[in-house]
């Protein structure tokens, strides 16, 4: 983990409430795709942990959404805009352990991390199917970023408005695959859990103090002792995880 | 040159500097990142005779100028601190450590610092009375000045080290409660521990954190600190780390001349990882900008 600065030159709406936010910095500490930043912002007191979307040497793309407060202020940030940032946090997915096939479920904001993890995937010669979830058309993004990288894309709306109607777990019925990398909300996780016939790795989200493991405001329980979401985690694999 | 040295109960520390329990972790996390050698000491992740998970998460809420966290003393238990924590700790930090004490009830808060007593790398202790007490109605040893002292006699029966009491802001007058830990043997007292907070979510309409309650810290509560380690210093002979929204090396002064032979950096440690290294780098010269050559000038100067 660093602390470096991160000037804004990009950011901008992608869909109903999603914002994707391109910076320039130093990003030699990203080791894994699925790790996290953690954004010092103006008045608020802690910072804003999001998944780190994709990047290259001298830029990091991150895609947020805006819940509260905290991300409403980041989504009024005009470029040339220097933030301070913790990076690279968390564990992040372990490609070694995917097969040939990988399934890839990203579920609303849970879709970012999926688009690097994607990207090196296709650079160790696999060839990933990739589920992207949301509610409504509006909601929508990236789906043409995957199809560009060569990867076999779905995407389900809960209403029907946009590619197949219905949830995630829909459109996993018809698909081999030999492996899974998800990230989403918990209840598509359990939705998931329940029809997965492969292992996996879980990417969770938690209310975070420190972002880098010293204060345990995010610990869980797993099969192999408690573990802390910013550090330990955020992807646990599908064995350890006690739902 | 300026003196930054301070002597906290018979150990000489390099300087006043000492982050809190619980935003340190054992050190390791954060020696990751710089040497925390250059610290006075710090204060480790509060330790009960049980391994416990603490509370069900959420556990953190954001707030103007601070903090909630309902963190619950999530740690490993005394055994693992001292087969697995402490070792490691020797490893990155050569200096004596505070060790932090939880318990809930007597027996727990004796079972546990007799076990570290022995360690030799434990330079105090300080022991948190914040917590409830089972076997007492569910009530903080720390609410009143009876318990308080009843849990200071205590753990001085079974220890050598030198016990810092760490006492609860939660209350109607801490000057009585850190009188009573005095009486009682206590070497020095530590305020303050987190104000009781709490948060709603609009959008939910229900509590941000799972435990409802948990402990506001950050600037927010420093004026508060102030003026409790202010006020306790007026009635008691022995040293106090002050402690409470500590951000900078002006902090650090101001919380000395309110009394403070050292003091704790708490919620800063988690929002700049550096906080902490930072506060001692830049000591010395806000010293010699306020016209102090020496620290143990200071302590307790504004009364």
């Amino acid at each position: 983990m660093k602390q470096e600065l991160f000037t804004i030159t990009k950011n901008e709406k992608i869909a109903r409430d999603i914002y994707l936010m391109v910076l320039s910095g130093d990003t030699s500490d990203i080791v894994h795709p699925g790790q996290f930043v953690n954004i010092k912002l103006e008045d608020q007191y802690l910072r804003r942990p999001i998944s780190i979307c994709d990047y290259d040497d001298k830029t990091l793309t991150l895609i947020y959404k805006v819940v509260g407060v905290g991300t409403e202020k980041m989504s009024s940030y005009k470029p040339g805009k220097v933030l301070d940032i913790l990076i690279a946090l968390g564990n992040g997915f372990d490609t070694e352990k995917s097969g040939f096939s990988p399934l890839l479920i990203g579920g609303g904001v849970g879709v970012p991390p999926m688009y690097n993890l994607c990207k090196k995937l296709i650079s160790e010669s696999k060839q990933p199917t990739v589920i992207l979830g949301f509610n409504s058309r509006e909601d929508v993004f990236f789906e043409e970023e995957f199809k560009k990288l060569g990867a076999n894309v779905l995407v389900t709306t809960a209403d029907g408005s946009y590619g197949i109607r219905g949830f995630v777990t829909d459109a996993m019925k018809d698909i081999n695959y030999d492996y899974f990398f998800t990230c989403g909300p918990e209840p598509m996780f359990k939705a998931i859990e329940k029809v997965a016939k492969t292992s996996g790795q879980y990417s969770f989200e938690e209310r975070m103090g420190c972002g880098f493991g010293a204060c345990m405001g995010c610990s869980c329980k797993t099969k192999y002792g408690n573990k802390r979401i910013c550090k330990d985690g955020p992807v646990l694999l599908r064995e350890e995880i006690i739902w | 040159m300026v003196n930054t040295k301070v002597n906290l109960s018979g150990i000489t520390i390099d300087n006043p500097i000492i982050p809190a329990s619980g935003t340190f972790g054992f050190g390791y996390e954060f020696a990751e990142l710089y040497d925390i050698n250059c610290l006075g000491t710090f204060s480790f992740k509060g330790t009960t005779k049980d391994p416990r998970f603490g509370n069900p998460t959420p556990r953190i809420a954001e707030c103007p100028m601070g903090m909630i966290n309902s963190v619950g003393l999530q740690n490993p238990g005394v055994e693992a601190v001292k087969n697995i924590e402490l070792p490691k700790l020797r490893e990155v930090f050569n200096k004596p450590v505070m060790a932090n004490v939880s318990g809930f009830s007597i027996d727990e808060y004796t079972y546990t610092c007799e076990a570290l007593d022995s360690e030799p790398q434990i330079g105090w202790f300080e022991v948190n009375v914040s917590c409830p007490n089972v076997h007492g109605g569910g009530m903080s040893f720390g609410t009143s000045p009876e318990s308080a002292a009843e849990v200071t006699k205590a753990v001085k029966k079974v220890t050598t080290k030198p016990v810092f009491i760490k006492l609860s802001p939660n209350v109607t007058d801490i000057v009585s409660i850190a009188k009573a830990c005095e009486d009682a043997g206590a070497d020095g007292i530590s305020l303050i521990n987190t104000l009781l907070g709490m948060r709603i979510d609009l959008k939910t309409k229900k509590c941000v954190i799972a435990n409802k309650m948990g402990g506001f810290s950050g600037p927010a509560i420093f004026p508060v600190a102030v003026r409790m380690v202010y006020q306790v210093y007026e009635a008691v002979k022995i040293p106090i780390i002050g402690m409470g929204g500590v951000s900078s090396a002006e902090d650090v002064i101001e919380m000395m001349l309110a009394g403070a032979t050292a003091v704790e950096i708490g919620a800063a440690n988690l929002v700049d990882p550096f906080a902490s290294r930072d506060i001692v780098n830049n000591l010395p010269a806000v010293m010699q900008k306020y016209g102090i050559k020496d620290l143990n000038d200071i302590i307790g100067g504004a009364h």
